[in-house]
Order: C-alpha cells, then sequence, then structure tokens
C-alpha cells in the first residue's frame, strides 16, 4: 500500500535510555578533553559523550560502522550533530576510550568541542550541484587536513565556525561564521537562445534579475533574452529559473572568503561574515592558495584575540583596518560595497586606526 | 571508463577523514558509485561542475523530497546519468537507533547508489543518487520503514531543533517535542509546494543558537527566559578559588553591565533588570549559572542568506511566547504569515524581502502584533510617517 504524509520516525524511540530518564532534568556540564563532555542530572546520574569528526559525504558502510560501535558501548543509540559530527552518549565512564579507540582505528578523531575548530558545514559542490561554482567536499577536505591540530584540542581563544558554500545561493547559509568560504562566479550567463525557446518562461527570467540587467532580445524574431554585462554581478538567480543561462566557466569561477560572522546572542549580537578576499581561482585538489589564506587569518586572530573573543568580535575590537594591516590582504574596491544595504558600512566618522 | 583518478587520490591523503575513501569503497560494489567517483575526477580536471539543471522527478503524490539530477557526459557516465537526491526528514535532534540506521542503510543499498550526506545543511538525511525507476520503490520501502521525505523547492522545508533538553541544561523550552509536533501537523505544507518561494522553521532552544536558527529560517525560534539567572553563589567561589578571572572574563565581559563581583562578600551580584540574557557567564560557569526558570522563546522572523535582495537576519516579532502543547499560538501566527505572505509575494520572494516591500508597519497590522520596542534597535529617524 502507498502510504504518504507519515513523518519523521518520533525522536522519543531513538533516544537512550539515560537519556530518556534525565530528560529535561540535566544541570550542568563540563568539558572532559577535547571531544568529550560530561552531563550531570538533578537525578545525580551522568552521561559521557564522545563527539568525532566525519566526511559528511559517508557511504552506508560508514554508517554500519558508526552502528558498530554504538552497539558495543551506546545501546545501540548514536547522534549526528548540527555540524555533522558524530556523537557516542554512554552512562558508563569506562566505555570512553574504548568509543575513542575504536573511532580512531576508523580514522575519525575525537573534538570538535568548546574552543575548537569544529567541522565544516557545507554544500554539494561538484560532486552533486549544477550551479556550484566550486568544490564543496574537496575544499573541506583540504581545510580540514591543515586545521587538524584545532579540531583535536581547544586552544583557540573562541570556536571558529568554518563554512563553504559552492555558490552565493549559500545553502548553508553561511553568511554568518567565523570564517566562509563561497563559490563565485565572474562571467555573465551564456545565453542559448534555442534552449530559452524551449526551457524558459521569458517574463520570469527578466524578472528574476536583481539588478535589472536581462531584457527581451531586441529582435522580435529571436524568441530569447539579452543580459546587459555591465548590470550583471553573476548571483546565477536567472539561471535557477531558467535552465538556458548556465555562468559556469573554468577561468571565471572561484572563492571569496568572508570573516567574523557570528549566530550566538553570547556578548555581541549575530553579525553577517564580511569579506576580505574577493576572488581565488579553484585549485583541486587542494586550492593551496585559499587554505593558506584561512591559516593566516586563524593563526593571527589566535595570536591577538582575548580569551573568549569570537573572531568578529576581535575585529571589531581592533577596526578592520587593522585586520588588513596585520593579515597583510591588500583591500580594494570589490570590498567597498554597493549592493542593497551599502551605505550602513561607510564610515561616518574621524574615529579610525591608520 | 578511465579508472584513474589521481586529482582525487590526493584527497585520501592527510589526516582528516576522506569522503574519496568513502566514495571508493562505494565503488567496488555499486556502479552508480563508481560513476561518480569518476564525475567528481572530471569537474577537478576540468574545474566547472558536470551536473545538469535538475527535472521534475518524485514520488506519488509529492512534489518535493526529491532533487532531480542528470550529469551532462551519460554517455561516459551511464550509471550516474540520472543521479537524484532523495532529502529523508530526520528523527528531530539527528537521534538514531543503530536498528533504526541500519534499515535505512540497507534500503539505500538495493535501490540507490550507497552513498549519503548525514546530513545536509537543512537538517534531512540525504540518500545521494539513484534512477527515476528506483523513486517510488525506494520510498515505498522507507515509508515501511517508518521514514518520510522532507521538504524541497518552494515548500516548508525540513524543521530543524538543537539537542535541547535531551541533553542540554540551558534549554527553555522542549525543541525536539515542539520540532516533531509541527513537523506532524505541517505534512501538507512539507510535501506539497505552493508557496512563492521556500519557508523555514528553525528552533534553538537557548540564545546560543546551535542551529543557527537566526540567521536561516524566515521563522525562527530561540529559547529565553522571563525571570532572572540563578546563581549558586558556592559554585561561583568554587571558580574564583579555583584562580577563575571572574571579574576579567565575565563581569567585563556582560554586554549590559548587569553583572558586579562584589570581591569583599565574595559574591556575584545581578542587576537582574539589566540582563539581557546573552548566555556569556552561563557558557563560562556551567557549574553556577544557570537560565531562570520561567521559560519560553523570542519568536523572529525573515532570515535568509542573500539570494536576491541581500542576506537578513531575523527580526524580533514577538519577546516572549511560551511554548508548550498543543503550541496553538505558534501555528495560529504561522497560518496568518503564510496566508499574508502568499497573497502579496512574487514568485521567489522570501518572507523578509516581501516585508522590506511592503513595510514592518503593514505586516504587523496584518498578523494583529501590536508594535512594541523591543523590535527595533532604536526608532526612526527620519520624518516621513504614513499617518
Amino acid at each position: 500500500m502507498n502510504r504518504t504524509d507519515i513523518g519523521p520516525p518520533d525522536y522519543r524511540e531513538m533516544l537512550p535510555d539515560a537519556i530518556k530518564m534525565n530528560y529535561g532534568k540535566w544541570k550542568y556540564h563540563e568539558k572532559v578533553r577535547a571531544g568529550v563532555l560530561r552531563h550531570v542530572s538533578e537525578t545525580g546520574d551522568e552521561i559521557y559523550t564522545v563527539r568525532v569528526g566525519s566526511p559528511r559525504l559517508v557511504s552506508i558502510d560508514f554508517i554500519r560502522d558508526l552502528c558498530d560501535i554504538a552497539d558495543k558501548y551506546c545501546d545501540g543509540h548514536l547522534r549526528f550533530t548540527s555540524r555533522s559530527n558524530v556523537e557516542f552518549i554512554t552512562d558508563n565512564k569506562s566505555n570512553v576510550n574504548g568509543i575513542i579507540e575504536e573511532a580512531a582505528k576508523l580514522g575519525l578523531p575525537a573534538g570538535g568541542t568548546g574552543n575548537s575548530i569544529s567541522n565544516i558545514i557545507h554544500t554539494q559542490g561538484w560532486i552533486h550541484c549544477h550551479s556550484a561554482a566550486t568544490d564543496a567536499s574537496g575544499l573541506v577536505k583540504a581545510i580540514m587536513d591543515e586545521m587538524y591540530e584545532y579540531f583535536t584540542s581547544m586552544k583557540l581563544p573562541a570556536f571558529v565556525r568554518i563554512a563553504v558554500a559552492c555558490c552565493i545561493n549559500m545553502c548553508g547559509a553561511v553568511h554568518c561564521s567565523d570564517l566562509a568560504i563561497v563559490g563565485v562566479h565572474r562571467k555573465p550567463p551564456k545565453v542559448d537562445n534555442e534552449k530559452v525557446l524551449a526551457q524558459c518562461e521569458i517574463p520570469t527570467t527578466i524578472q528574476s534579475c536583481p539588478t535589472g540587467a536581462i531584457r527581451r532580445n531586441p529582435d522580435p524574431n529571436i524568441k530569447s533574452v539579452v543580459v546587459r554585462e555591465d548590470l550583471c554581478m553573476y548571483c546565477a538567480n536567472c539561471f535557477t529559473v531558467c535552465p538556458a543561462m548556465p555562468l559556469a566557466d573554468a577561468e571565471g569561477d572561484g572563492v571569496a572568503i568572508y570573516v567574523g560572522g557570528k549566530v550566538s546572542n553570547a556578548r555581541k549580537p549575530p553579525m553577517f561574515s564580511r569579506m576580505v578576499v574577493p576572488f581565488l581561482p579553484n585549485t583541486p585538489p587542494r586550492w593551496t592558495e585559499v587554505v593558506d589564506v584561512l591559516k593566516n587569518i586563524v593563526e593571527i586572530y589566535a595570536g591577538n584575540a582575548k580569551k573568549y573573543e569570537r573572531m568578529g568580535e576581535w575585529i571589531e575590537r581592533i577596526g578592520w583596518e587593522k585586520f588588513f594591516r596585520l593579515t597583510e590582504i591588500p583591500f580594494t574596491d570589490q570590498h567597498i560595497d554597493d549592493f542593497t544595504h551599502a551605505v550602513e558600512t561607510y564610515r561616518t566618522t574621524t574615529q579610525f586606526k591608520w | 571508463m578511465d579508472e584513474d583518478t589521481p586529482l582525487l587520490d590526493e584527497l585520501e591523503k592527510g589526516p582528516w577523514p576522506s569522503y574519496v575513501k568513502e566514495i571508493k569503497r562505494m565503488a567496488k560494489k555499486n556502479k552508480a558509485a563508481k560513476d561518480l567517483l569518476g564525475i567528481q575526477e572530471l569537474s577537478y580536471k576540468d574545474r566547472v561542475t558536470h551536473w545538469k539543471h535538475g527535472g521534475i522527478v518524485g514520488v506519488k503524490g509529492y512534489g518535493s523530497g526529491v532533487i532531480g539530477r542528470y550529469c551532462d557526459v551519460p554517455e561516459k557516465f551511464p550509471d550516474a546519468a540520472a543521479f537524484h537526491t532523495m532529502r529523508i526528514n530526520h528523527p528531530a535532534g539527528w537521534f538514531y537507533s543503530t536498528k533504526s540506521l541500519r534499515q535505512l542503510c540497507d534500503i539505500w543499498e538495493q535501490y540507490g547508489s550507497g552513498m549519503t550526506n548525514m546530513h545536509g545543511s537543512t537538517g534531512d538525511a540525504i540518500l545521494l543518487g539513484t534512477t527515476t525507476d528506483n523513486l517510488q520503490p525506494c520510498f515505498d520501502s522507507l515509508t515501511e520503514a517508518g521514514f518520510d521525505l522532507g521538504g524541497s523547492g518552494s515548500a516548508l522545508r525540513t524543521i530543524a531543533g538543537c539537542v535541547g533538553q535531551a541533553r542540554c541544561e540551558w534549554s527553555n523550552f522542549d525543541t525536539l517535542k515542539l520540532v516533531y509536533d509541527l513537523t506532524m501537523e505541517f505534512q501538507d505544507e512539507i510535501h506539497r509546494p505552493r508557496w512563492p518561494y521556500k519557508f523555514k522553521i528553525k528552533a534553538s532552544g537557548c540564545p546560543n543558537d546551535c542551529v543557527a536558527a537566526i540567521a536561516r529560517a524566515d521563522f525562527t525560534i530561540i529559547g529565553t527566559w522571563r525571570d532572572t539567572l540563578r546563581i549558586d553563589q558556592n559554585a561561583v567561589r568554587n571558580y574564583v578559588d579555583n584562580g577563575f578571572d571572574i571579574k576579567k572574563l565575565v563581569v567585563d565581559r556582560c554586554p549590559s553591565e548587569a553583572l558586579e563581583w562584589d570581591e569583599k562578600n565574595r559574591e556575584l551580584k545581578l542587576q537582574s533588570d539589566d540582563c539581557v540574557r546573552c548566555m556569556h557567564c552561563i557558557n563560562k560557569m556551567t557549574k553556577a549559572i544557570r537560565p531562570g526558570v520561567e521559560g519560553g522563546a523570542t519568536i523572529l522572523i525573515g532570515g535568509k542568506a542573500p539570494i536576491i535582495k541581500g542576506a537578513y537576519l531575523s527580526w524580533v516579532l514577538v519577546p516572549f511566547m511560551k511554548i508548550e502543547p498543543p503550541y496553538d499560538e505558534i501555528k495560529d501566527l504561522l497560518h496568518k504569515i503564510w496566508d499574508w505572505w502568499d497573497e502579496n509575494g512574487r514568485t521567489r520572494e522570501r518572507l523578509a524581502e516581501l516585508i522590506e516591500r511592503i513595510g514592518l508597519k503593514n505586516f504587523l497590522k496584518e498578523v494583529g502584533i501590536p508594535p512594541v520596542p523591543q523590535m527595533v534597535y532604536k526608532p526612526r529617524a527620519n520624518p516621513y510617517v504614513y499617518f
């Protein structure tokens, strides 16, 4: 029988007993070491959570491996985190080392807790997306290989959230991350007139452009559109509604780097990440130039920020002008906003540093 | 097919676990996974994507949950020529029994590439790559095992929340219960796209906002409390006695200067009226300071990524709401918002963009919510008022 709208499994059937018994009764927690949390309940019960990294793009055999560990140590339960880490929860302290060792045998490091660099939120990239301007999984692997020591330790001033989006649609909502890497196009769409006729609705395509760069083709015999290239900022919104306008281009595509966003309300309110590098070319498989810029920013932040200060809080305190000086990243006209909320970013005081 | 993958082989090296190893593991026994590897290597060589715009594919009775995907070089990679994604609505909090996970794996072994994302950024378990013919039988097996599809397209997207009271002492309401209840209530809105564009609901139990609700959800629910912080002065003294610099690390960092360390009486004093519930002191002194007991949430609206008119962080709409079953207040508000947006929104216009176009003032009138100062940082400076 065809069943529909049954919804997801009831979460209550997915909880281990130790959680069921203390649901809503937790009193406090502490970080025992990188990757290990201890939660204590009002009832006196305690549980240990071992958090390990994951590549996120995984095979079913990988999931079965995780299940083997959970069956052995965790009452047949496990959970994933909002950053794609895997968590093994046990009420038996003596299981902790066993879980860490078995995860290590699978190549999965314990970490991602406290003042660390946890796993990277990311999108599909060249593994599955039609609008990707860069890869995601490979870029993430290249970055995490270099940031590995920060995943397995808690030595940064505060945690640093990294996110990768393979185009500016930003499926991963990367725009409020301490470090965000975003795939960008730099060439206008190439209009395929025959395909426009077959696959696209012309008024919708014209309306999709936020800068009004798309017009009807002036030749009445051609039922298609033209793009005013000087107005195009390569957002690809037209491509989303009309497949006949692809922007992907090996030379034009690459990544931009944004810095200093946060979503937590702790201390300063949530803030957007800001552009610091407008473009770097795609250099698979290791994106060495991109990784070097990120590593440099993290090291300068780690050496200069106050304890508990997030990347964006540190930069706001010292000023962006000083951030560019310390990191030696060149400031260009591309850094100056000219889109919808631009003037809010122009300086209206004589207070600044040299 | 050429089986050399010199570029991807580089990504098997290094300490971080490798997704390339995962694809290779599946490629040994699954032809679609093998072609996926080939397509990825080709993209690394060409530096462009080799996936085409999706087509309309799906399962009977649904308009969402399946993302159609086709390769642009099907002659080279026939086994991944059609490589559709199925979004599986995750159990709230991403908790699983190994029994249910193994069932999911067995189904995907039978019908798909064997590759998954655990999880996609919206929250779903992503089953990556199957053929058009396999969609319906795969879906039927999934529902047999108790799983259902999540949202995609111009629909309500899969609702997600933080771990909440299941394993966190800071959660000011039961996030998992709310997420599950809303998900079950709005199955139709999730599975049958009918709106101007996507709509996202995310719930975080406290202002730390572990699911980034404020950055990406049109309807953002963030736990908070109406009464005052609970401070255990003995535990505070313990921190201080162990060398914790309470003045520098907590008192001086309080954004509203609501805390004071009384060195003489060895007591942390709180000007409760000035506390803005930011979580900093709680985060840093987990054993000594806790949220109040009168829990609920702040409702904010409009968060989204840049497409089309720029990114927005959600705005405060309801400063405090009790979050308790049957959640009628939230559901009524959602229906009012959806009706107004559906009536007035243009194609691909998210809620925040519509509100900016028509005005927050008009939106408040439509949904019947009175203006309060908590909604804004500051009042207007210009004189252009409609009376």
